[in-house]
């Protein structure tokens, strides 16, 4: 039959510096103390978490001598894990936590809406392929376009600026629109993103 | 009737912790010393 040393002889030889008696403690409690929590938690990583704060508040109390041996050992524990427990909830109800389950994803809710990376470069590219198709405009054509999409300007400021009338410019406009398309058709240029 | 009486049936299960986690709590221990000087306590970690 195997001899079954007190708690409180445990915690005495651990107080006077053997650490080996602090690994029979927790192994002893360790279903009791761990089922308690999970009990409560529902979390098995939560329940690891809370399980090695009671134990890190139970080596500092012990070695700084707090411990009073009036009571048990292990109701002590649990009481300090019970804490830890109430002290999880209300930081969880301060900060509530969101997780996604199986049939829900947060980040199809929540997003990102820039472009990655590799869209980015493609976007960059199709900018700079259509610099070269707009270079290949007639004069007119090209100036009014530039002022239209690249300066954000209204068709009353390009006929200002141009000295033509407000018509002339719309049929500037639709024509390099339509030569342009003319020679993505003609040169079979690919434009997406 | 399970169904009824407990909606969480897995509050019950009986769970340890991983043995990593025994382990960290006994090299934090042996790491940990206080020292006391004029009524104050000073905790140390030492690896």
């Amino acid at each position: 039959m195997e001899l079954q040393i007190d708690d409180s002889a445990l915690v005495r030889d651990y107080i006077s510096g053997d650490e080996r008696s602090l690994e029979i403690l927790i192994n002893r409690h360790n279903q009791r103390i761990t089922s308690f929590i999970y009990s409560k938690v529902l979390d098995r990583d939560i329940t690891e978490d809370i399980f090695q704060d009671t134990f890190i508040k139970v080596i500092k109390t012990l070695k700084k001598g707090n411990y009073s041996e009036e009571g048990k050992f292990l109701p002590w524990v649990m009481r300090i894990a019970h804490n830890l427990i109430i002290d999880h909830f209300r930081k969880n109800k301060r900060m509530p936590k969101f997780e996604g389950g199986e049939d829900f994803n947060i980040f199809s809710v929540i997003g990102d809406d820039r472009p990655n990376i590799e869209k980015q470069l493609i976007k960059d590219q199709i900018d700079s392929d259509l610099g070269l198709l707009i270079d290949e405009l007639p004069d007119d054509q090209r100036e009014v376009l530039i002022m239209r999409i690249y300066k954000d300007m209204s068709f009353k400021e390009i006929s200002e600026c141009t000295g033509v009338s407000i018509n002339t410019a719309l049929g500037r406009m639709r024509y390099a629109l339509i030569n342009l398309r003319k020679i993505i058709q003609k040169n079979k240029i690919v434009l997406t993103n | 009737m399970e169904k009824i009486y407990a909606s969480q049936t897995d509050a019950c299960k009986l769970v340890r912790v991983k043995q990593e986690t025994i382990s960290f709590l006994m090299q934090y221990s042996r790491s940990l010393h206080v020292l006391g000087y004029q009524g104050f306590q000073f905790e140390s970690n030492l690896n």
